[in-house]
């Protein structure tokens, strides 16, 4: 939920990024710097930049046609970049293909497989493709498929297909797994699975580079969030330095049981707003909020029922950072 | 001496994929999703069989023609029926699993993986090859054992002259393949080019009745050349260098052209 645009405006659009640097001690495993693509007129890439050490989830998030999935494609070599510089575990994406293929896996947004083909077989065939390929059995259990192994891909279901796929990623046994909107037309179910399997593939020593748009995920999963829009990286951080950034606000929204005047609460020191939506009160403000109104509403014999608190998230720190909601597609979990 | 160092850890050993395995795999597969979708094969073996049996059984094909230098209308027809089964193959079956590959990003995937998408064109061609040649021996074979064709005059001639059709028709089915935007823009080219293709063939007229017009024109044509050069390898003995140089003229130039507007997403 965002619910703070009456908050001050405590970041800017154009606020400093705060970047966090990858965790030191540990080698890079992917550099971008001053990625630029454009295609025509149209600037899909503007200027991005970032580096994930090995072993990180590193989660990339923008609104759609913020040019994730070209910046993502240009550093797996894909896409030839304008401008700018990759360097994957100090490979070349285009200079050093053969490598790159053989120590990174992807899983790219919205691609289907032959229907007439089986799971195994599927696997099989991709499996050849390696020096050292992952046990496929054991892969197939991690994701939930081993029942499906002799199943038409034809006959799969969307959450299953999405985990071939992801399968396919990682059957290489890569260094660095890229997983393209992994969990996009899963199930709640199938999408927690997911994340645990991505949590035990990145204990595994993976470094991840998960694009999506979900909120949720990348707070779950992520070490560190690039927030992008319109091409360029507008913040870099962990997703609780980000939600800080976003917070000095949160709302207490309830149901009083009679009348009370207003000044009672916007009296309070850590109160800054009170509105009223229907019959309910919605107070904004800071600090220790729901004790301070409670307390205030029971010194005038008023309670409050219905509580909900609703403080910031990454989401919050994403509408500030970028000026609109995330999930077009009502795609929150 | 940087360009030294660096050519030296450029040149750092690197253990390859075992490629021979890999590329068993891919024909594997697409040998699997061709016995799993068999409508191209009754295309393209399934009807040339019915039709040298159904001919085969016309008394009328077998009386020779007297204006014709006693041509037997069956003996004409065996050529013409190989080349149609070829056809149905390379215009549909080659360029049809391409395009659906592209359009479902199995190409695309593939090229992030040690292994080129060229692989899975490669695979097909392959595969389909194999198709190609059962399908010709299979209608050479009934023709000759069951209805009495005559034995190849030329069997060196017969193989050199199916391989050179192939070769044209397959460069043909890239080219289709490249031009295709959809799975079932394919089935709407391959239509449309059936029909002249097939005209030319003599399918409706065999080569020997045409006109000397038609004749001429049809010598020029990819399947016209192929029917040329595999009657001649039946009837007389090894084919003149005109049909088999048109029918590499035609491998070189839709190949170039399916190189050069192949995409591959």
């Amino acid at each position: 939920m965002a619910t703070l645009e009456s908050t001050a405006p405590l970041l800017e659009s154009t606020a400093p990024l705060v970047e966090a640097p990858a965790p030191a001690g540990r080698r890079p495993a992917v550099e971008v710097a001053h990625l630029r693509k454009t295609y025509g007129s149209l600037v899909a890439v503007d200027d991005v930049s970032f580096t994930v050490a090995e072993g990180e989830i590193f989660g990339i998030l923008g609104p759609n046609g913020a040019g994730k999935t070209t910046a993502i494609e240009c550093a797996i070599g894909l896409r030839r970049p304008d401008a700018g510089t990759i360097r994957l575990l100090g490979l070349d994406p285009h200079a050093d293909q053969d490598q790159v293929h053989e120590i990174v896996g992807v899983q790219l947004q919205s691609g289907a497989l032959p229907a007439k083909l089986r799971v195994g077989e599927i696997l099989e065939e991709y499996r050849s493709f390696y020096r050292d390929p992952a046990d496929m059995d054991e892969l197939l259990d991690v994701l939930g498929l081993s029942a499906k192994r002799g199943d038409y891909y034809r006959s799969l279901s969307g959450g299953q297909r999405q985990r071939l796929s992801v399968a396919l990623a990682l059957i290489g046994q890569p260094k660095i797994a890229v997983l393209d909107e992994m969990t996009t037309g899963l199930d709640p179910q199938a999408r927690r699975d997911t994340w645990e399997l991505i949590e035990q593939i990145r204990d595994r020593g993976v470094t991840i580079i998960l694009v999506t748009h979900f909120m949720e995920e990348a707070e779950r999963l992520c070490d560190r969030v690039a927030l992008i829009d319109h091409g360029r990286v507008v913040a870099l951080d962990t997703p609780a330095r980000l939600a800080a950034q976003a917070r000095g606000g949160k709302t207490v929204r309830f149901l009083p049981s009679g009348p009370f005047d207003d000044r009672l609460l916007t009296g309070l020191a850590d109160v800054s707003r009170v509105e009223h939506d229907g019959q309910h009160v919605v107070v904004t403000g800071t600090g220790e909020l729901v004790n301070a109104v409670i307390l205030a509403l029971h010194a005038a014999r008023v309670t409050a029922r219905d509580v909900q608190l609703d403080s910031s998230n990454l989401e919050d720190a994403f509408v500030k950072l970028t000026g609109k909601n995330l999930n077009s597609e009502g795609a929150l979990a | 001496m940087s360009s030294l160092s660096l050519s030296l850890s450029r040149a750092r050993p690197w253990p390859r994929t075992p490629r021979a395995a890999a590329f068993g795999q891919v024909v594997l597969n697409e040998a699997r999703l061709v016995r799993r979708q068999p409508v191209n094969m009754i295309g393209s073996i399934g009807l040339p069989i019915v039709l040298v049996v159904i001919f085969g059984e016309l008394p009328s094909f077998h009386q020779s023609l007297p204006g014709y230098g006693g041509l037997i209308l069956f003996d004409a027809y065996v050529p013409i029926i190989m080349v149609l089964g070829l056809t149905m193959l390379t215009l549909l079956g080659l360029p049809g699993p391409l395009v659906s590959y592209r359009e479902l990003g199995i190409l695309r995937r593939l090229s992030t993986t040690p292994v080129p998408p060229s692989w899975l064109l490669a695979a097909q061609v392959v595969v389909q090859l194999c198709i190609a040649l059962t399908g010709l021996a299979i209608v050479n074979i009934t023709s000759v054992v069951a209805f009495g064709a005559p034995v190849p005059k030329s069997a060196g001639g017969l193989a050199l002259s199916c391989l050179l059709a192939i070769g044209g028709l397959f460069a043909l089915g890239l080219l289709i393949a490249a031009l295709a935007p959809t799975a079932s823009s394919v089935n709407a080219i391959g239509r449309l080019a059936l029909i002249p293709l097939l005209f030319f063939a003599g399918l409706w007229l065999p080569r020997a009745l045409m006109p000397t017009v038609l004749q001429d024109m049809s010598n020029y044509t990819p399947l016209g050349a192929a029917v040329e050069a595999i009657q001649d390898s039946m009837q007389t003995g090894f084919p003149p260098a005109r049909p088999l140089l048109v029918l590499v003229a035609y491998a070189v130039v839709f190949a170039v052209a399916a190189r050069r507007f192949f995409r591959w997403e």
